[in-house]
């Protein structure tokens, strides 16, 4: 295990190089001119060149990248170019909002997609079987971004249930703060749970047909202590693999569920950073989840392993 | 590792029985989701090929008269922000859609066939370098990659398409690259080698058409992401631009009026769904009746 | 006896502590503000924090006579080289260090020094600033310079603590010490800025809130939504096409101050070889497209009639706006017979770029199926805005929708545009008469020398047109039905001075 976890780490290395290189090299990439936008509405020639300089933006590339990486080394993103706070500081305090949606979405998607999975294998070829196909697919289907609109048009401006916008941290007032995150994370966790039923269902029926619970079934065990007992829990492999993986893709996601619901997190502070060119913020935020995908993929095998000792011998 | 954007194609459930001959096509004819999944598709093609002979105003044709009107005889689907009929701009927009769709995953598969192709046959450093390459791509958020391209390349449909295409081409060289490797270990593809087929020729004759339906599915289901990624895209304004419509556009502006005028971003919504669970239906169909598996 | 009156006590706080909760004000802003720095920062929103955060040393009212806040008094040498300005005692910052005279020295010379100042041009007329005593400053010209007190109404005029300013330097903007009716207590970015009733405030008694957040919602709908629901007290940039609905809402009420700023398409006549076009080199077609535009459909389509059709650098509700060139109306005709006077009688095709929001693309699909009729095929190209100001101050492009926030003085809106090397003169327009006369208006402190001039300046700009000026913004703010006192500015900006809830 320890060996398998040292050849994943060293094999990352590399990607997280190519990563360091994209994301530097995107940002140079970005037309429009960060400094003039900087330097406010009547753009005076010497202060511009006074910020050229001061962001090095007018070294060559690769001297900005070598300065760049230099200071990520020694724990140090840069500061945003539009309000001057530290990146570091930025993505510490977006990171746990984020992280917040990102679990409920998780929360309700495995609620969701868990049980209608398992019902939907165990009654397949049924009417439920169908419905729940159905309702997975459309899921999937739907874009987010306009089921988050629809939702704030019909919850929040008509209905007036829960807030349209908004973020409460979780320490300040629980309650609250779940509220606010309610709607979104429940656009976010549709597609999840769609694709969670989908893998429950298909690990499921696998299982199902599978030798030891033909035997369970034919000892006379109760038909729910079959399925949770040994079908569930044999199904689950798979199960905790997508989940893990869906983690990261969910950071992700939350790009336009946050612009939408106005949630100050990581996806809507990446994207005004492209919006506003204010590279620092840009560069931080998609290096660190480069790299914490690269780790939750990791992770996710190592889980698999854990959890199915054949796959130890491969 | 799983597929961008939620799409996780879970494996296909075993059939116990196996009809043998024109197999898969009457597997697919059988399956009722995909013959609807078919028909939605074939329903938003046959609009969208048809928009210009359709009698409907032209989709930049302006009424100052009848700004944001409800859905009436007139105006089935309402008008929109500046007084143009919102159907007619559903119907033209249809073209920006599947195009989007169609082209991004195009340009995925040229790109990402061959490369996945190449790392799995030469294998060692190339195979390598591929590989660590798609990883980081891979590793890169999907959106926020294409935000960047797209904002890098100017906002328009054109460039939307390409940032797609590249955001998405690592999901077929992972694919292409795991095919090649299990296609050259058969026994006929090491014999023909044996008896001195070239390389190019190997691949031509034994590589391309076994991985020709694992790709043809992941397609099918990338054009039904592609098109809603098109459709963020264009929300975010770094897609098809005005006058020209997009669904995604549409839904864009729609935002803005969603008191006053809900149907503006009531329908655009609808067809993406619609058309996207149609490719999703489809590609789950030809999944299952191209299962290798069932041979 | 003793327990009682404790408890008495006790209830009383608690009841006090509650009432105090109900007196934080919520305010939604359209953006997230820059640094909060006032020498560094460059957005409108972050101005109207600053209204709250930091005074000035001047004020305007609503009509834009400039008033005191810091400086209770000025006056004028008779050549225009010497400021003298009397200022308020007993203010202080927010930290506990006094305001006077030595504070302003050192405010103005940030403005002037610091690296990173934005504010460098605004105060560039000054040569030396000097503190009299402790409540009296002088500050000496190097030109005569009519716009400095109005920029003393703005971020130039602000007055941050010299010790926080010393000792944050470039930083200062991550906890700022000013001295109005507020101070800082907490920034978490895209999210809310908390700001808490400054207690030894000048005129703390003006001041009824305990806490004003400042919350950036930048959708329209939900700003809205978020008002309705009483998660937002008041909300700045109500959505033009809102107004209507808000209105109707029982709960809410709904303010409007036309801007000083404007809206236009600056077109491109000698920056570069963008400039190499029929628009960029024929003042006939722009006359033209000007005339093709019916500035009042704009403004009902768009803006549901809330804004104001203009084709000045000022508004038509400004006291510099030249009454003898009013909107003109709308003339397919006599565009037509102007583009065939300019050698196009077939029509002509423009790009014009335009920034890539839903406001301003709407605006030009409007003023695009306009200028059609005329036989103008307009080309919109849809950039996002960092890259729409590059190339346009490239010169790489052929005209640009565009417009500006607007200046409390005149001059701001009109010389840098207007004259030859003006900073932002983007079109590279340049006629010495019109240079002439703006630096008039600028140097002479005479109203009516002024007004003189920019009329005659209107007079030969209506000609040659390097702005098409199509409409000015109006701010709209709406409020809930609570709240009383509020009074619209044309400068946008949220004064709390006499604000309060009404239960």
């Amino acid at each position: 295990m320890l060996a398998f976890l040292g050849r994943r780490c060293l094999i990352a290395i590399p990607t997280i190089i190519l990563i360091s290189i994209f994301v530097f090299g995107l940002q140079k990439l970005l037309p429009g001119d960060p400094v003039l936008v900087m330097a406010g509405e009547e753009r005076d020639p010497e202060l511009i060149a006074l910020l050229r300089e001061k962001y090095r933006l007018n070294d060559p590339i690769p001297v900005q990248y070598a300065a760049w990486v230099g200071n990520i080394v020694q724990g140090d993103l840069g500061i945003s170019l539009r309000t001057q706070q530290p990146v570091t500081a930025l993505i510490a305090e977006k990171l746990p909002v984020t992280v917040q949606l990102a679990v409920m979405a998780l929360i309700i998607a495995l609620v969701i997609g868990i049980p209608a999975g398992v019902l939907s294998a165990y009654k397949k070829g049924t009417w439920i079987d169908w419905v729940a196909n159905v309702v997975a697919l459309s899921g999937l289907s739907v874009p987010n971004f306009w089921l988050g609109i629809m939702m704030i048009l019909l919850v929040s401006v008509q209905l007036g249930w829960l807030p349209a916008s908004g973020y409460v941290p979780l320490s300040e007032d629980p309650g609250q703060s779940i509220r606010t995150m309610l709607m979104p994370a429940f656009v976010l966790g549709t597609a999840l749970a769609a694709t969670l039923m989908r893998h429950t269902r298909s690990a499921m029926l696998g299982v199902l047909q599978s030798d030891y619970v033909r035997t369970a079934r034919a000892k006379g065990m109760g038909e729910g202590t079959v399925l949770v007992k040994h079908a569930l829990r044999n199904a689950l492999v798979p199960i905790v693999t997508v989940t893990t993986l869906l983690f990261g893709e969910l950071l992700a996601g939350a790009v336009l569920t946050e612009q939408i619901f106005t949630i100050p997190g990581f996806g809507k502070l990446v994207v005004d950073a492209v919006f506003n060119r204010d590279y620092a913020v840009v560069q931080g935020v998609v290096l660190c989840t480069g790299v914490a995908f690269i780790f939750l993929n990791i992770l996710a095998d190592a889980t698999q392993r854990v959890l199915n000792p054949r796959m130890r011998q491969e | 590792m799983v597929e961008k954007l939620g799409a996780v194609a879970p494996a296909p459930e075993p059939e116990p029985e196996r009809p043998a001959g024109n197999r898969a096509l009457r597997k697919l004819r059988r399956s009722p989701a995909a013959l609807f999944g078919g028909l939605l598709v074939t329903f938003f093609v046959v609009v969208a090929v048809l928009a210009p002979v359709l009698p409907i105003p032209g989709p930049a044709e302006t009424d100052w008269g009848a700004v944001r009107k409800a859905p009436s005889m007139a105006h089935w689907f309402g008008t929109d922000e500046i007084g143009r009929d919102v159907l007619s701009r559903m119907i033209w927009g249809a073209q920006a859609s599947l195009l989007a769709g169609v082209v991004s995953v195009v340009i995925a598969v040229l790109l990402g066939v061959p490369l996945g192709v190449l790392a799995g046959y030469a294998r060692g450093w190339t195979d390598a370098v591929i590989s660590r390459f798609t990883e980081a791509l891979l590793a890169t958020p999907f959106l926020i990659l294409a935000i960047a391209l797209a904002a890098f390349l100017g906002p328009s449909l054109t460039n939307a398409m390409i940032a797609i295409g590249l955001s998405a081409m690592p999901i077929f060289i992972r694919l292409a690259r795991a095919q090649t490797m299990s296609v050259l270990t058969e026994d006929y593809v090491e014999s023909a080698h044996a008896v001195g087929v070239g390389h190019l020729a190997l691949v031509w004759r034994y590589v391309l058409p076994n991985i020709f339906p694992p790709i043809l599915v992941q397609a099918t289901l990338t054009i039904a992401t592609a098109i809603i990624a098109e459709a963020s895209l264009s929300f975010l304004g770094l897609g098809q631009q005005p006058p020209a419509p997009s669904w995604g556009s549409m839904l864009n502006i729609a935002k803005n009026f969603l008191e006053q005028a809900p149907w503006m971003a009531l329908w655009p919504g609808m067809a993406i769904f619609l058309v996207v669970l149609g490719f999703n239906l489809l590609g789950d169909g030809l999944r299952d009746a191209l299962d290798p598996r069932d041979t | 006896m003793t327990t009682k009156r404790t408890f008495a006590l006790a209830l009383a706080m608690g009841l006090g502590a509650s009432w105090a909760q109900a007196a934080d004000l919520r305010i939604g802003l359209q953006d997230d503000p820059d640094v909060l720095d006032p020498d560094q920062s460059r957005t409108f929103v972050g101005r109207i924090v600053y209204a709250s955060l930091c005074d000035k040393l001047v004020d305007i009212t609503p009509d834009l006579e400039i008033i005191p806040q810091l400086a209770t008094g000025w006056e004028w040498s008779d050549d225009g080289l010497e400021l003298t300005m009397t200022l308020r005692e007993g203010a202080s910052f927010h930290d506990g260090e006094p305001f006077n005279a030595a504070a302003v020295v050192a405010n103005i010379d940030r403005s002037q020094n610091l690296e990173e100042s934005r504010r460098k041009s605004e105060v560039k007329s000054i040569a030396s600033v000097e503190a009299v005593d402790d409540y009296t400053v002088k500050f000496t010209l190097a030109s005569p310079d009519a716009t400095l007190i109005a920029q003393f109404a703005d971020r130039s005029g602000m007055m941050l603590s010299p010790k926080a300013t010393a000792e944050a330097g470039v930083e200062f903007g991550l906890n700022p010490v000013c001295s109005g009716p507020f101070e800082f207590v907490e920034r978490v970015q895209q999210d809310r800025i908390v700001l808490e009733k400054f207690a030894d405030y000048w005129n703390a008694d003006a001041i009824n809130f305990d806490k004003v957040i400042f919350l950036p919602i930048p959708d329209t709908t939900v700003r809205l939504a978020n008002l309705r629901s009483g998660d937002l007290d008041m909300l700045e940039r109500l959505a033009a096409t809102d107004v209507a609905s808000a209105s109707a809402d029982d709960g809410l009420i709904v303010e409007q101050a036309v801007s000083l700023g404007y809206q236009g398409i600056t077109v491109n006549v000698a920056n570069g070889a963008g400039a190499d076009s029929p628009i960029g080199q024929s003042e006939l077609v722009r006359k033209a497209l000007s005339l093709a535009i019916d500035r009042d459909v704009i403004n009902q389509v768009v803006f549901e009639g809330a804004f104001a059709p203009g084709n000045q650098s000022f508004p038509p509700t400004s006291p510099w706006y030249n009454a003898d060139f009013p909107v003109e109306g709308r003339d397919v005709d006599a565009a037509k017979a102007l583009l065939a006077e300019a050698g196009f009688p077939d029509g002509i095709e423009i790009d014009i770029q335009v920034a890539n929001n839903p406001v301003q693309t709407q605006l030009m699909q409007v003023v695009q199926a306009m200028a059609g009729e005329a036989a103008i095929k307009i080309n919109i190209v849809a950039k996002e805005f960092a890259t729409l100001l590059s190339d346009q101050s490239a010169g790489d492009y052929t005209a640009s929708q565009i417009g500006w926030s607007g200046r409390v003085d005149p001059d701001g809106n009109i010389h840098q545009f207007m004259t030859t090397g003006g900073g932002i003169n983007d079109s590279k327009y340049s006629n010495p008469e019109v240079d002439a006369l703006l630096d008039k208006a600028r140097t002479s402190t005479d109203l009516a020398v002024r007004k003189e001039s920019y009329d005659a300046a209107r007079a030969i700009l209506a000609d040659e047109l390097p702005i098409i000026y199509l409409y000015h913004v109006t701010w709209i703010w709406a409020l809930d039905d609570k709240m009383q006192g509020f009074v619209p500015y044309p400068d946008g900006m949220i004064r709390l001075e006499g604000v309060s809830f009404n239960e």
